[in-house]
């Protein structure tokens, strides 16, 4: 009875979705006040609906409800209790379930906070938020219900993919979703701001906050995933061009050149429409990198052609949702016109460059990502283009992309002289330079290739350049002078992460060393100065697995370093058998052990990894997501929402079509 | 309304038609350029020894596979228990063209996972690659005696291809099947 009333919640969910999706922007079309009112209780409705089929959902995992298809599909009684919380989204049914759950909150949160907008923006803005709604739950309730009953109900269930039992993996869609969806709240205010047809650039500063948050989100979701895929895969490599990853990546790019461009449009009120462009860019690459990562539609591109009606269902809504927004932005986007231009050598020209260089880097990764997709769909088998194009085109937007960066974040608005730019980071340029030539110096053992120490160069570049006027301030002790606002720390610490992670980067794909070993017990190896001991394997029992244990005794010049004990788990009921390395992380350089297969007597297959400096590629996301928060959270856009409230008291019912 | 803001749309629809039109068409009837022209002159340091070379004149007038792979691609390890079968069975020498890997990671993988390979060239940078108009890997090639490419498969390598275009094109060029 109740997983009936769950599927009751999203139909009624749906109605107000419906209405949502309807009314306000009519509403706002026609000047209906009381139609442009229902905006925030249906999206606080429909909130509460969702969030109640979500808890059912829920629910049914935690007591083994194996009548729920779903669950019996997903869980078993022997997984324990975090792992059945997190089990709601571990297939294609329940990332939908929570997907929406975080659109309705994305919603929410946009009704709560849009009071200072004219009412009727911000009814178009939920109004838009309510179509893409509408798309998600219908197509939920026509070809993914999470509720069908499995009658007769199965004795035990078929437990969760062993490779999602992990806490990494329990924490990585949620953010990976709350970064995703939130790309819906930009993609809502800029088809608002089409359909308002009058665009100013209070437009800008009302969506950079709601950008950099969905941004940050999908900084840590990716991060968190990169480093899931690093411990849990077993191959000891932390990004690999797959689908489902490069799947998170594109709107990620997009998202970035976005923020970048948001910056331009507030500031100087041009590239107004490129900005609509992007925010309508974004969203598209999240709704299909959602559907290539969790619905198994694109994963294993088969079901596309055996399951038509959601392959086809899903066409119609990407077709309806950026079709609909590209073509209205063919029809009002000419009306933006700019309010000036800017010159050769300004924070503008510079911010351009960087858009049309993530752009690029979007679409290499696009058509690396479908090529083989499309040939797969067309019943062609599994090719792959590889790593190998992936790291090649990759790079050449990537580093003119770091090396203007350091240049672009000193750049002034509005123009300034390019020998004053110059002379100013010619101090960093040099200390980024011989700090690059004594750190390959350091790390390397014989240089085989050139494009390492520019690498380490353009990265020390960016951290230095990034926290030179902080230090300068420093120097020369500036205290007069107005202190740094949180939005230009978000700057200069987001910006310090990419170099951090360009070098961490560099670093760990110039000097790994790995080595595959027999080892039996007793057997030493040697790499990079460690000793590695394997002192044999035994068995090991997990909740619902069953795993040997290796031991190995990690020396550097006699003196212990650490114990490692890789495993390699066979779980009961999917009988496939997981990799679990071992990890000795240090900032310096990871120890990976993995246990492999069993070679006959006592001797197993090892695989040892020495990776210098890989944590700097987290460390390097991490502050990146830092920095975001700090942008989003400065005082700019609070003030600007308590000054809009002090201008307009009471409601402002925004003027209508045109302009 | 300027046209130019009609772009992203004319675009996307662009895209989405090219990608419908995918999902049906047989794309297998996409052909080598070089169907019945006489195979790219070519030579490569072997995988196993560097001293070593594989070129066109290795293939020494007999009917001959060669297979690109690599250690990177999910479908090249799909095939490889049907290489090391074919190599047993097919009386056809299987040559390999190890394209932008690295070597170490390939001899180990050949370690691991059986070698069906007569001999592997070795190929890092993919200038081979692009002269045989390997889009990505696994892609396999039919050679015959006198040298002209007789058939090019692209993706991994399965029974059912086998049977219906190599046999076929073997025992004509052969003159028998196994090949002698």
């Amino acid at each position: 009875m109740i997983p009936e009333l769950g599927q009751f919640a999203l139909v009624l969910a749906l109605g107000l979705a419906l209405i949502q999706a309807s009314l306000p922007l009519i509403g706002a079309a026609q000047g209906r006040d009381e139609w442009i009112a229902l905006a925030r209780p249906m999206a606080a409705g429909q909130f509460v609906f969702v969030a109640a089929a979500f808890l059912i959902l829920t629910h049914a995992f935690t007591i083994d409800d194996f009548s729920v298809r779903y669950v019996a599909m997903h869980s078993n009684t022997a997984l324990p209790f975090a792992y059945k919380v997190a089990a709601v989204w571990g297939g294609h049914e329940g990332s939908l379930l929570l997907w929406m759950l975080i659109l309705a909150g994305w919603t929410l949160a946009v009704a709560a906070a849009s009071r200072s907008l004219p009412e009727a923006y911000a009814a178009r803005v939920i109004g838009v938020l309510g179509i893409v709604s509408v798309g998600i739950l219908s197509f939920m309730l026509l070809t993914s219900n999470p509720f069908d009953r499995l009658l007769p109900a199965a004795v035990d269930g078929n437990d969760l993919n062993p490779l999602l039992q992990d806490p990494a993996f329990a924490i990585h869609p949620p953010m990976l979703y709350l970064g995703y969806v939130g790309f819906s709240v930009p993609f809502a205010f800029a088809v608002a701001a089409l359909l308002t047809g009058s665009l100013d650039k209070r437009w800008a500063r009302w969506t950079r906050p709601w950008t950099l948050g969905a941004w940050l989100f999908q900084t840590l979701g990716i991060a968190l995933g990169s480093w899931w895929a690093y411990y849990e895969l077993g191959w000891g490599g932390w990004w690999f061009w797959d689908p489902v990853e490069n799947a998170s990546f594109m709107p990620w790019l997009a998202g970035t050149a976005l923020i970048h461009s948001l910056a331009v449009t507030d500031r100087r009120g041009i590239f107004k429409s490129w900005t609509i462009l992007l925010a309508i860019l974004a969203f598209s690459l999240s709704l299909l990198g959602t559907f290539i990562v969790r619905s198994g539609l694109l994963t294993s591109v088969h079901a596309f052609a055996s399951d038509p009606e959601r392959g086809l269902f899903i066409l119609m809504l990407l077709m309806l949702i950026t079709g609909g927004a590209l073509v209205l932005y063919a029809m009002r986007a000419g009306r933006m016109e700019a309010e000036g231009g800017f010159k050769l050598v300004s924070r503008e020209a510079f911010l351009l460059l960087n858009n049309i260089l993530l752009v690029v880097a979007t679409g290499l990764v696009l058509v690396g990502t479908l090529y083989p997709m499309v040939l797969d769909a067309a019943g062609y088998g599994t090719v792959s283009v590889g790593p190998p194009y992936f790291n090649t085109t990759f790079s050449i937007p990537m580093l003119p992309l770091v090396l203007l960066l350091g240049l672009g974040m000193h750049a002034s608005w509005l123009g300034m002289r390019g020998e004053t730019l110059v002379r100013k980071l010619v101090p960093a340029a040099i200390i980024a330079v011989l700090g690059g030539i004594v750190l390959t110096v350091v790390v390397s053992r014989g240089l085989d290739n050139v494009l390492t120490p520019i690498g380490i160069i353009a990265g020390l570049w960016v951290v230095i350049a990034s926290f030179w006027d902080p230090i300068m301030r420093l120097v020369r002790r500036e205290s007069r002078t107005v202190p740094l606002s949180r939005a230009q720390w978000g700057m200069i610490v987001a910006h310090a992460g990419v170099g951090l992670f360009v070098l961490g980067v560099t670093v760990t794909s110039a000097f790994t060393i790995e080595s595959d070993q027999a080892m039996a017990p007793g057997d030493s190896a040697s790499i990079a100065g460690f000793d590695f001991e394997f002192r044999g394997v035994r068995e090991v029992e997990g909740p619902n697995y069953d795993a040997y244990e290796a031991e190995v005794a990690v020396r550097r010049n006699g003196s212990p370093v650490t114990l490692l004990a890789p495993q390699k788990r066979v779980y009961r009921v999917q009988r496939n058998p997981m990799t679990e390395a071992a990890i000795d992380p240090a900032l310096r350089r990871d120890l990976f052990v993995a246990l492999g297969e069993p070679l006959g007597g006592n001797a197993w297959s090892v695989r040892i990894q020495y990776r210098p400096m890989l944590r700097f590629v987290w460390l390097g996301a991490l502050l990146m997501a830092l920095g975001g928060l700090l942008a989003a959270t400065d005082r700019r856009y609070r003030a600007e929402q308590r000054q809009a409230a002090e201008v307009t008291p009471g409601r402002l019912v925004g003027n209508t079509e045109t302009a | 309304m300027m046209w130019r803001y009609a772009i992203p749309i004319v675009m996307f629809v662009g895209l989405g038609a090219l990608f419908l039109n995918g999902l049906d068409r047989d794309t297998r009837t996409i052909v080598s350029p070089f169907l019945g022209k006489p195979a790219p002159e070519f030579a490569l340091p072997q995988l196993e020894d560097p001293e070593a070379t594989l070129s066109n004149a290795t293939f020494g007038g007999r009917t001959s596979l060669l297979n690109i792979w690599a250690t990177w691609c999910p479908g090249c390890r799909d095939e490889h228990p049907f290489l090391n079968e074919l190599s047993e069975s097919s009386g056809v020498p299987i040559y390999g063209l190890n394209w932008k890997d690295d070597r170490a990671v390939a001899l180990t993988w050949l370690d691991t996972l059986g070698n069906p390979y007569t001999a592997s060239g070795y190929d890092p940078v993919g200038d081979v690659g692009i002269d045989w108009g390997a889009y990505a890997a696994p892609e396999t090639f039919l050679i015959g005696r006198n040298g002209t490419v007789l058939y090019k498969h692209i993706a991994p390598l399965t029974p059912a291809v086998w049977e219906t275009e190599f046999v076929p094109r073997i025992t004509e060029d052969c003159g028998s099947y196994p090949c002698k």
